[in-house]
């Protein structure tokens, strides 16, 4: 339910008309996005990227320019469907080559910081 | 004679005919990297130890095989490190992975190998292939071989200063939105983007998923033919390769040019593009159009809305494709972090530059909520409509003729600041992409004493016509485009 | 007239299920599927590690599998269909997104009808769609204190198929009866072992409970971490005790989030950690072309369908004439079903093999914790022991003990009749001999059943049983004696 609820509101929340948004990048905006990727930004990038991606998005505006109610749009522009492969098994990498560029491990797992306190 | 000056066909042959050997080869391309690259800075990594290996056993084979053998067996080649190389780190020019060896071939590799190529290093680039100029390197700036104050373009600038500079016989870049064909253009060498899904992606590090493809850096059209069809064909573990059929281009590219119709699109000689740049693209037309082509102007006009169409898509797809950087399989990881959280944020954030921040913001940023369907649905639209403009146009032409870039290669520093007059660097080359064509670019004179580049766009699978086209225009040009080198000069 | 609290408030349930499918290679490689048989990290390859350059190509079974789940679901299975890339960076998603499906799902609106035991509603199915399962991450506190994970990516990229019901659910007993039903039913299709102790099969529900008389509000409860049906029962009716107490202190202080069941204290715990926000960005994978299902291939996968549990046991009722209850425990498995048919075919007393079944096999079935694909009795071998019972040559009381021994030894039934000399004894002219005998010596018995005490014959019977060792066919014992103490 969460999950077709979520997908219907974000559906709602993304059915925002060409007219609607504005370009202004706040500092906000950089920030949300900056978490959303999770990128650790110093207060002067926070700064530089503001003004940059204000740059970048009103150009963008461009686009609005374009009426394109009826255009579908373009994912790929291979005409390809249906590629698909057997359900067959092929073997997998060598143990050692897995754990190879591992920052860190414990013995044959890769060790992160504490995903989850229960 | 300096060895590596020569062409993948002139080195064949020799080598074909015993006169020379692939070690030989080798040491000679090794000695102008060994010479050249302090100035230069081409490669992120040279593998002299594992290329004179290589050398030898392809000339083992060579005995063997005499002129039954491979026609890239034991010619010596540059790899961008955005491709993944068995055993061989394989870093994007990124500080992320600085220290990343992969435990697989990319397809092309694969290929390549088969063949017995001798890799001897690994190119620089923009970082995870996100630039024009090579600056954006984590590592260094690859300097122009023709004036190392300017850029050399990019993002696969390592490659192309590599084989303007002698430094490897091929290369292979990578062209996202002109990746190839704007650094050929700006070292003066022919540098080829297959229509999206002739090469397979397998093993190469995605930067944009819909618009990447993998070409070759060549000194020459034939030389190009080569190794496309070295590289090309159907490959299962790219579930967007193309099935077609790989054509013979070495053969292919000797057709007789006369009756194929050429469009010239107007938008491409507006506002911008450097008077010069003009003048020496309109010559070369010329010339083509005495060799029987007709021409023919065309329209594309959504061009004007093709950068900004481009610069939502691929770093959109971009954000997605760089979440894998997170410090916990591999790569560059904080060590000054507390949390999970604090942990990826922090490795993401000193393990990435400026531009690829900038783009993960961009895409990231095109997708969210609120933003996706002026954003990124729009672009994806408006791909519909610049895809349909080509469609238009090839009705009418065989293929389109166009500069590859407005300028000649700039100053180092010039743009690095400016993301839009930056991004202006590609506006001739990323429709292409966006359109998912063909293209190659190739020398068409001097100006400042700096190479221009000459563009053919072509339908999609056409690669022959294009390489015909280019091939003809080689032909009747009847010039070579040589940097002066300060250290181990040709000729 | 007072209203109860029940009364008062009415239940709000939409379920989500994870169910892994029973693949031999992963869902976009080629490693093997059969992960948890593996130590750590060993089945794994760069495209379900994530590495740079690595790139997913669709499983082909994975496609026929949904779509037939789909089917049992009464679903719509549009033409077209995409995958799309999901962002969320977690540790054990190792590309940063899970490749999912957004708008365009292999299946969209069907339903499912439950038992009549269990209300016998049917429950909207929302979609089922398909995903990839992320890698496996385990806590580890060490002695020190310090508290790290690790993490195995060998079920990254197992084939994992998404349904999503409705809101329809009404109770916790009813969301529990769901998921026994879907399970049945991808058992059924053979395309996931559905067990939910191994995480095979996962139940997220969500649940909000709301005044009777008023519209349902957009708070929503999340609970996880249930592994088994009666876990997502009792979990959902500590939440909907728990959301009714709220409700009824008269001010509504609830909040969506994410709660975790806690088997050993029978509660739910709100899970609400310190994350970065979600947004997943949902848009096209570029690297898998959409899928164009046609006709012919929709056609040729319906024609492929086993017949469904409920489809079965209608034509159990209706074919071999069991009741409702009888027809539902023989068709809960798809090899119990196929089990009573071969032996109802067999022993042509269907009615027969169901009562044996229904009140022995699956009783000693269960004891002994045996499927009945490893039961030591054939359908064949029951089936022969019915017709033994049937043709008088052993008694149902004989029969009963020649079945434990089939049961626990895999013999035949004349085998072990035969050697333990347990056939009846039928035999008019022995019977007639022992009964005369039994008459003679009891002749106060006798003088019983001639004052008119009709019960005296049933000693009588018993005397001639414990004179035979219980062999004698107690229909002959019994005319016998009827005759004999009337010509007396
Ligand atoms: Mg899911
Ligand atoms: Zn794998």
């Amino acid at each position: 339910m969460r999950r077709y609820n979520q997908f219907e509101a974000t559906k709602g929340k993304r059915a925002v008309k060409d007219s609607d948004h504005t370009t202004t990048i706040t500092r906000a905006d950089v920030q949300h996005v900056a978490n959303l990727a999770r990128l650790a930004l110093s207060a002067e990038e926070e700064e530089r990227f503001q003004h940059q991606l204000s740059a970048v998005f009103e150009h963008f505006q461009k686009l609005s320019d374009l009426d394109t109610e009826q255009i579908p749009p373009t994912a790929q522009v291979i005409p390809l469907t249906n590629v698909m492969r057997p359900d067959a098994v092929e073997p997998s990498l060598p143990e050692q080559d897995v754990l190879a560029n591992a920052p860190d491990r414990e013995g044959d797992q890769f060790r992160v910081r504490a995903i989850l306190e229960f | 004679m300096n060895l590596n000056a020569l062409t993948i066909h002139q080195a064949q042959d020799l080598l074909r005919r015993g006169e020379i050997s692939s070690l030989q080869l080798t040491e000679a391309v090794l000695a102008q990297i060994e010479s050249l690259d302090e100035s230069i800075h081409a490669f992120v990594t040279v593998t002299a130890a594992e290329a004179r290996a290589q050398a030898q056993a392809a000339d083992a084979r060579l005995a063997q095989d005499g002129v039954a053998a491979p026609p890239l067996l034991g010619i010596p080649a540059a790899i961008k490190d955005v491709v993944s190389t068995k055993g061989v780190r394989t870093t994007c020019s990124s500080r992320m992975l600085e220290d990343y060896v992969p435990p697989y071939d990319a397809t092309v590799m694969e290929k390549l190998n088969a063949q017995g190529i001798v890799l001897v290093g690994k190119t620089n680039m923009d970082e995870f292939a996100m630039g024009s100029s090579t600056e954006h390197s984590a590592f260094f700036t690859t300097r122009n071989p023709w004036d190392r104050e300017r850029v050399p373009g990019g993002s696969s600038g390592g490659s192309a200063a590599a084989v303007a500079a002698d430094q490897a016989i091929f290369a292979l870049g990578s062209d996202t939105g002109g990746s190839i064909r704007q650094p050929a253009a700006l070292c003066g060498v022919v540098g080829m983007k297959p229509t999206y899904g002739r090469v397979s992606r397998y093993g190469l590090v995605a930067f944009a998923s819909s618009l990447d493809q993998i070409g070759p850096f060549t000194k020459d059209v034939t030389d190009c033919a080569i190794v496309l069809e070295a590289i090309c064909g159907h490959d299962p573990r790219d579930a967007t390769s193309a099935p077609n059929p790989v054509p013979n281009w070495p053969e292919a590219l000797k057709q007789d040019v006369r009756g194929l119709r050429l469009g010239v699109p107007r938008e491409y000689f507006g506002a911008g593009i450097d008077p010069e740049v003009e003048q020496a693209v309109r010559t070369a037309i010329d010339q083509l159009a005495g060799l029987g082509v007709a021409v023919e102007d065309v329209s594309l006009p959504h061009t004007d809305h093709a950068l900004a169409t481009y610069y939502i898509i691929a770093p959109a797809e971009a954000s997605a494709n760089l979440a894998r950087y997170d410090g916990i399989r591999y790569g560059y990881a904080a060590q000054d972090a507390e949390t999970m959280w604090d942990a990826y944020s922090r490795t993401r954030g000193q393990g990435f530059g400026s531009e690829v921040k900038r783009r993960i913001l961009v895409g990231t940023h095109a997708l969210s909520s609120g933003y996706y369907d002026a954003y990124y649905l729009k672009a994806q639209k408006v791909r519909t409509l610049i895809a349909a403009d080509f469609q238009e146009a090839f009705e009418r032409v065989d293929a389109i003729v166009c500069p590859t870039s407005a300028t000649v290669a700039f100053k180092i520093g010039e743009r690095i600041d400016d993301p839009i007059s930056m991004y202006l660097s590609d506006l001739y080359t990323l429709p292409g992409n966006v359109a998912g064509l063909p293209g190659v670019s190739q020398p068409c004179g001097l100006v400042q004493g700096l190479p221009v580049g000459l563009q053919f766009i072509g339908k999609p699978y056409d690669e022959s016509t294009l390489l015909r086209l280019a091939y003809a225009y080689e032909q009747v040009s009847g010039k070579s485009y040589k940097p002066a080198l300060s250290q181990g000069a040709p000729h | 007239m007072e209203t109860t609290v029940a009364e008062k408030y009415r239940t709000v349930i939409g379920l989500e299920f994870h169910v892994q499918l029973l693949t031999e290679s992963k869902m976009f490689c080629r490693c093997s599927a059969q992960y948890a048989a593996n130590p750590p990290n060993t089945v794994v390859c760069p495209v379900c590690l994530g590495l740079p350059g690595a790139l997913p190509v669709i499983n082909e079974k994975v496609i026929e599998c949904i779509v037939m789940t789909g089917m049992a679901l009464n679903c719509n299975i549009p033409e077209f269909a995409k995958f799309d890339r999901k962002n969320y960076p977690y540790p054990d998603l190792p590309k940063g997104y899970q490749i999912s499906q957004y708008d365009l799902p292999f299946c969209v609106a069907g339903s499912l009808e439950l038992d009549e035991e269990d209300g016998g509603r049917t429950i909207g199915i929302t979609r089922v769609h398909q995903e990839e399962d992320t890698a496996k991450s385990t806590h580890v506190t060490a002695p020190s204190g310090e508290r790290y994970s690790l993490v195995d990516f060998n079920r990254s990229g197992v084939p994992l198929m998404e349904v999503v019901t409705e809101p329809d659910v009404a109770s916790p007993e009813e969301a529990a009866a769901l998921g026994r039903k879907l399970r049945q039913i991808v058992r059924y299709l053979g395309i996931s072992t559905g067990n939910m102790e191994d995480g095979a099969m996962r139940c997220d529900a969500n649940i909000s409970v709301w005044p009777a008389d008023a519209p349902t509000g957009n708070i929503k409860v999340e609970v996880k971490n249930m592994n088994s049906f009666r876990a997502v029962e009792r979990a959902l009716f500590f939440e909907q005790e728990r959301q009714t107490r709220i409700l009824e202190s008269g001010a509504d202080t609830r909040v969506t989030e994410t709660r975790g069941w806690v088997e050993t204290t029978g509660e739910t715990v709100s899970q609400r950690i310190k994350e970065a926000a979600h947004d997943y960005r949902y848009f096209p994978e570029p690297d898998l072309p959409p899928l164009q299902l046609t006709q012919d291939w929709i056609e040729t996968v319906r024609a492929s369908l086993p017949e469904l549990p409920a489809a079965k046991k209608q034509r159990f009722m209706a074919e071999y004439d069991l009741s409702a209850y009888d027809a539902g425990l023989l068709t809960q498995s798809r090899d119990l079903a196929a089990y009573f048919e071969a032996a109802s075919d067999r022993a042509k007393n269907a009615k027969a093999v169901a009562n044996w079944m229904s009140r022995n096999l699956l009783r000693r079935l269960n004891e002994s914790d045996t499927e009945i694909t490893e039961c030591r009795i054939s359908p064949e071998a029951l089936a022969e022991m019915i017709t033994l019972i049937e043709s008088g040559e052993i008694s149902n009381r004989m029969a009963q003990e020649v079945f434990d021994q089939m049961f626990d030894t895999g013999k035949s039934a004349p085998a072990i009749v035969k050697e333990q000399g347990l056939a009846q004894i039928s035999d008019e002219s022995e019977l007639e001999g022992i009964v005369a005998q039994v008459i003679a010596e009891n002749p106060a018995a006798v003088q019983d059943f001639n004052q008119g005490k009709k019960r005296a014959i049933g000693f009588l019977v018993g005397q001639v049983m414990k004179a035979t060792r219980g062999k004698a066919n107690p229909g002959i014992v019994n005319q016998k004696l009827q005759e004999q103490l009337r010509q007396s």
